[in-house]
């Protein structure tokens, strides 16, 4: 009786958009963030702070072209180590993007409409971030355009056989098609911008944006059909990234890497990962710049549902691995689940436990899905275990394999961290020069929403 | 220019529901070169200005179709005919192993192709146009709804279109000079 109630409460108030808005105040105000209000000390501090950890990314990536990737922790049997950890990471953040863009739009989501746009931008950012890791780790970062297929005087062309090969192609893909997607949603809210822009310089750049958007019915049919072919387009693509990503991995014959389960709970721990970074970056930017009308509760809510079920994926995907790894009757598999859970990297392995099983099941509580600070802290926490799931796969299956002759032990050094640490600066510089330069929430598709868009045939 | 002349008159409404029946009575009145501006999508709109055919599908279609096939006829001819390499024993032209990024391929060419088609099929970009002559037209990106009947309708004439889109109770009324 009281969970009835709880549910019709949760449903009255916590609506998609706080009533009283009419299309100018949206308007407004999600166009004055960008076009009026001054830029805060706090702005200027934070994207500081980002700024300088994007330089102390460029130093360490300007020491590995200048030494090689000697200076990283990585070695022989543990040939992958930060690089692909983190480039796994950034891709999978990204993929939460895309599903609330693409993939809630088929599913007509329609409060995806407030979190849609910083969602993308989020996505490009962090496939920007995850895209610089297999290029400086191919040892000579120089020479990664052989990864495409192109016509050399060498004469040979790649191997696409491969499944890195594979990737080279689903994640350029990915990044094609997420900057397109995230573009052609801007095209009428440039429009918007340049005809409120008031500084000639932000008129002219606003216009050219807009590719001279007026907001012909003709134009918005096309628009509309192509904006939905293409979510309907980007929906198959986001999960054969995380799909192919995994094959990476479950192509090999590593214990703890030749498993079936692997694309799947891949791409749910993609969207894990992901939705826990969309509420990490609109907890704050709500708060800040006063848009709790627009990114209500029921937001909120909704990610952490999502990050609840995806959770239970993942937490899934750990309980086949270590089924498959006595059911198998492989003592390989075996020792590798043994391994995990007493080796020298227990430890880890323990907290990835923790962080990506057991504390996100208090989203259970009602209470903490509706507390901002909750979330904010769950979804770091949850943010941790993602990388550390990473981290298993990539060094501890590597580190003992089949003979004892060939283990070893992996440290990240210094650069290791400041290349990860540095990544994590960028990401931040650039959503800080987001927030500022474009209108963070879609004002178009945040009109469809209000009550007076309704028209009756 | 010396003589001005005039692209259309254009009415301003203030609801999308207003834009919607004023579109739908002046195409039934006769008038068929006009169109309609709106700050976000509305459902039907473009059929009641009598635009039916939208080719966005098909171009996405055909680019989906090429990029499908440029990225499996790739993968055959630089594996198996211009640089056949033995891998693992793996037959040259392992199709198996080129579904991958065949799809890929054929996502990126659909893809492109819904976007550059879209923007090519409305012409853009295209920064200037003779609607944005008329200074109130800056609020169609707001929360004003327009009308406008061309100039090269048969049925326009300056004074009668001007009558008939004023009895559609709008809240404004422009000439719109090109």
């Amino acid at each position: 009786m009281d969970e009835q109630y709880q549910i019709t409460a949760d449903a009255q108030d916590a609506p998609v958009i706080e009533p009283g808005h009419t299309f100018a105040t949206v308007t407004e105000k999600i166009s004055a963030i960008v076009l009026t209000r001054p830029a805060s000390n706090g702005w200027f501090v934070g994207f500081g702070i980002a700024f300088l950890m994007t330089m102390m990314m460029l130093y360490a990536i300007g020491y590995l072209v200048l030494k090689g990737i000697g200076i990283w922790g990585v070695t022989i049997p543990i040939g992958w180590g930060f690089a692909i950890v983190n480039f796994v990471w950034w891709i999978g953040i990204g993929h939460a993007g895309t599903l609330i863009s693409a993939i809630l739009l088929l599913l007509r989501q329609s409060w995806r409409n407030s979190i849609n746009r910083f969602a993308e931008a989020m996505t490009l950012f962090a496939v920007a971030c995850a895209g610089i890791f297999p290029a400086i780790h191919v040892g000579r970062p120089w020479l990664a355009y052989w990864l495409f297929p192109y016509p050399s005087t060498m004469g040979v062309w790649p191997q696409f056989r491969s499944p890195l090969m594979w990737d080279v192609f689903a994640v350029s893909t990915y990044a094609t098609i997420s900057a397109l997607f995230w573009f052609i949603g801007l095209i009428p809210d440039m429009a918007t911008l340049r005809d409120r822009a008031t500084h000639p310089a932000a008129k002219i750049i606003y216009g050219m944006l807009s590719l001279g958007w007026r907001g012909s019915a003709r134009h918005w049919h096309r628009y509309e059909t192509a904006y939905l072919l293409l979510a309907g387009l980007a929906t198959p693509l986001v999960l054969s990234v995380h799909t192919v990503v995994s094959f990476d991995f479950a192509v090999g014959i590593v214990p703890g890497w030749h498993t079936t389960i692997f694309p799947p709970y891949f791409v749910a721990g993609a969207i894990y990962s992901g939705f826990a970074m969309v509420l990490m970056l609109a907890i704050p930017i709500r708060k800040i710049y006063g848009l709790e009308d627009f990114i209500t509760e029921l937001h909120l809510q909704n990610a952490a549902k999502v990050m609840l079920a995806t959770g239970l994926i993942v937490a899934y995907g750990y309980g086949i691995e270590a089924f498959m790894g006595w059911y198998s009757g492989d003592r390989y598999d075996a020792f590798t689940i043994w391994n995990r859970l007493h080796g020298p990297y227990a430890v880890p392995y323990w907290a990835l436990l923790i962080c990506n099983i057991f504390i996100p099941q208090v989203l259970w509580i009602h209470k903490l899905r509706t507390s901002p600070v909750a979330l904010f802290f769950i979804s770091g926490v949850i943010l941790i275990g993602m990388w550390l799931e990473r981290f298993i796969i990539v060094v501890v299956s590597l580190h003992r394999d089949f003979l004892t002759s060939s283990w070893g032990m992996y440290y990240p050094t210094r650069w290791d961290w400041m290349t990860y640490i540095g990544t994590i600066g960028m990401f931040l510089a650039a959503m800080f020069l987001f927030l500022r330069l474009l209108p963070a929430i879609s004002i178009f598709e945040m009109r469809t929403l209000l009550p007076e868009a309704e028209v009756k045939e | 220019m010396k003589r001005e002349r005039i692209y259309g008159i254009m009415a301003e409404f203030d609801s999308a529901q207003a834009l919607v029946d004023a579109a739908k009575r002046t195409h039934e009145a006769g008038y068929n070169k006009i169109d309609a501006y709106s700050p976000f999508p509305i459902e039907g709109l473009a059929e009641e200005i009598g635009f039916y055919h939208d080719e966005v599908p098909l171009v996405v279609l055909i680019g989906g179709i090429i990029g499908g096939c440029t990225g499996y006829l790739m993968q055959y001819w630089m594996s198996a005919v211009d640089y056949p390499l033995n891998i693992g024993g793996k037959p040259y032209h392992s199709w198996p192993a080129f579904i991958v990024i065949t799809f890929e391929m054929t996502i990126l060419f659909a893809g492109i192709s819904a976007v550059f088609g879209m923007l090519a099929l409305n012409g853009l970009p295209m920064p200037y146009h003779p609607v944005f002559n008329v200074p109130r037209f800056s609020s169609a990106s707001k929360d004003r709804f327009f009308l406008i009947v061309f100039s090269s309708d048969k049925k326009y004439d300056p004074a009668g279109t001007r009558s008939f889109l004023e009895a559609l109770g709008p809240r404004s009324i422009s000439e719109v000079p090109s």
